[in-house]
């Protein structure tokens, strides 16, 4: 094989190919981080529900989601996103809305056990002084379970970022694609998906490397 | 909005001789396959990073860290493209290999990565007592983790195995990306095809969640007979 010829990477590269996907690749984990959460946190509030036809409806959607393949989710939300609204929409939007719909069922996950591991008797506190439910939920209950979970709920964001790759799919334009078209354009695969690999392996590690010292310092304070 | 199912797009022809029916299994196959090898290399290899990360070899430790380090923290995704590009340019004799294999690497060495997190945590979990007896009794070291230490770590570690075997499952569906023809393959395709993408999406997913729960029947079996007598979970 010849030599590893990185001539190609230099600033022209990064700005033509690599900066939107990065963004996109940003924007898509951001979004889909708090539009999850949010989502996740009312999932998790269903299914703690005493009446199950509340929390059947949502133990059923997190199941389903967290039993097929992300491939698949985003082929489905690709395909039916159209044809119940009518009008194509771009691989970028459908993305965005298959990974806020399918991290809120793991987020979800992680947010129902954040709820069961704050004591019962702060529910009784918050009923003896007479906050509503939806008060002691917001007041008391929720600020205690987000900061219990906070490591976990970044970790799986970090897993987030990594399944963003998964919108090759459809062929959304995300950081892989931009590494890829530009490994195609300059005919130097190689190089392009080893460098792909190490941009990967940066953010991840070192946004996994920051929650452990954070785990740390919560678990000290505690 | 009409709406007609067409489940009959499943006895059409592909053009090949054979109906979309039959090419799904044999994609259904493939899923079966790539994730059965790919568990086997998961298990292999993530069993001896995970024990390494608890011998007291500082050396050994380190690289069994590096080694769940890199293969946890790059996308599946690019990983397959890494095994699929750029190993066979850097080692020839790889470029003979079918892509099945390299999946199957890719796959299973991504997955060992967890699966050696999990060993490790069940390894740590035992009593140090364990390790100290099996030493004490003229045991060495390898003996105590064959004989003492693993026996009980695999049961233990069996829970959290069966979510990654499941994961697999789920997990080989990238290896559309590469061509091979597994479920998520023949769902791109034939729903470009026929133009019938939710027949075609309703069963490929069927087959995936049915797949999934079988596995997860298999081995609730396997955790129910390798249950050891006086531990919580045990009904002895």
């Amino acid at each position: 094989m010849g030599a590893l010829d990185l001539s190609f990477f230099n600033r022209e590269l990064i700005t033509n190919f690599l900066w939107n996907g990065f963004v996109f690749s940003v924007e898509l984990t951001l979004v889909a981080m708090a539009g999850g959460i949010l989502l996740g946190t009312l999932l998790a509030l269903m299914r703690l529900s005493d009446r199950s036809w509340i929390a059947l409806p949502a133990a059923a959607y997190v199941n389903t989601m967290r039993s097929i393949p992300l491939v698949m989710v985003i082929l489905w939300f690709f395909l039916l996103i159209p044809f119940l609204t009518g009008r194509p929409m771009g691989a970028e939007w459908s993305a965005v809305i298959t990974f806020t719909a399918f991290e809120a069922a793991y987020y979800s996950e992680i947010m129902r056990a954040g709820i069961q591991s704050v004591s019962r008797g702060q529910v009784y506190a918050g009923n003896a002084l007479g906050l509503t439910y939806a008060q002691t939920m917001r007041l008391v209950i929720l600020p205690q379970a987000f900061r219990n979970m906070l490591p976990v709920l970044l970790s799986q964001t970090i897993i987030l970022f990594q399944d963003t790759s998964l919108v090759y799919a459809i062929g959304a334009y995300d950081l892989l694609r931009g590494f890829s078209t530009a490994g195609r354009n300059f005919n130097r695969p190689v190089e392009a998906y080893l460098l792909a690999a190490v941009v990967y392996f940066v953010i991840s590690f070192s946004l996994s490397s920051a929650v452990k010292q954070l785990q740390a310092r919560i678990a000290i304070a505690r | 909005m009409q709406f007609r199912w067409e489940w009959e797009v499943f006895l059409r022809d592909t053009g090949g001789g054979e109906t979309y029916l039959d090419w799904m299994i044999s994609a259904w196959g493939w899923t079966l396959t790539v994730s059965a090898c790919s568990w086997v290399v998961a298990v292999l290899a993530g069993s001896v990073v995970g024990t390494l990360r608890t011998t007291p070899s500082a050396w050994l430790g380190r690289l069994a860290n590096a080694w769940v380090e890199l293969f946890r923290n790059i996308p599946l995704l690019v990983q397959i493209f890494i095994w699929y590009h750029v190993i066979p340019a850097i080692y020839k004799p790889l470029q003979e290999v079918p892509s099945f294999i390299l999946v199957v690497l890719a796959l299973g060495f991504f997955t060992s990565a967890r699966i050696a997190e999990q060993v490790r945590a069940g390894i740590l979990s035992l009593p140090r007592g364990q390790r100290e007896a099996g030493l004490a009794m003229g045991l060495t070291l390898a003996q105590t983790y064959r004989f003492v230490l693993l026996p009980m770590a695999f049961r233990i570690v069996i829970p959290p195995l069966t979510s990654e075997s499941m994961n697999i499952i789920k997990n080989s569906a990238v290896a559309f990306a590469v061509s091979i023809s597994e479920l998520t393959m023949f769902a791109m395709q034939a729903q470009e095809e026929t133009s019938r993408g939710i027949e075609v999406y309703l069963a490929v997913t069927g087959l995936y969640m049915a797949t999934a729960f079988a596995v997860n029947r298999v081995m609730a079996f396997f955790e129910a007979r390798l249950r050891v007598p006086g531990y919580v979970g045990s009904d002895h």
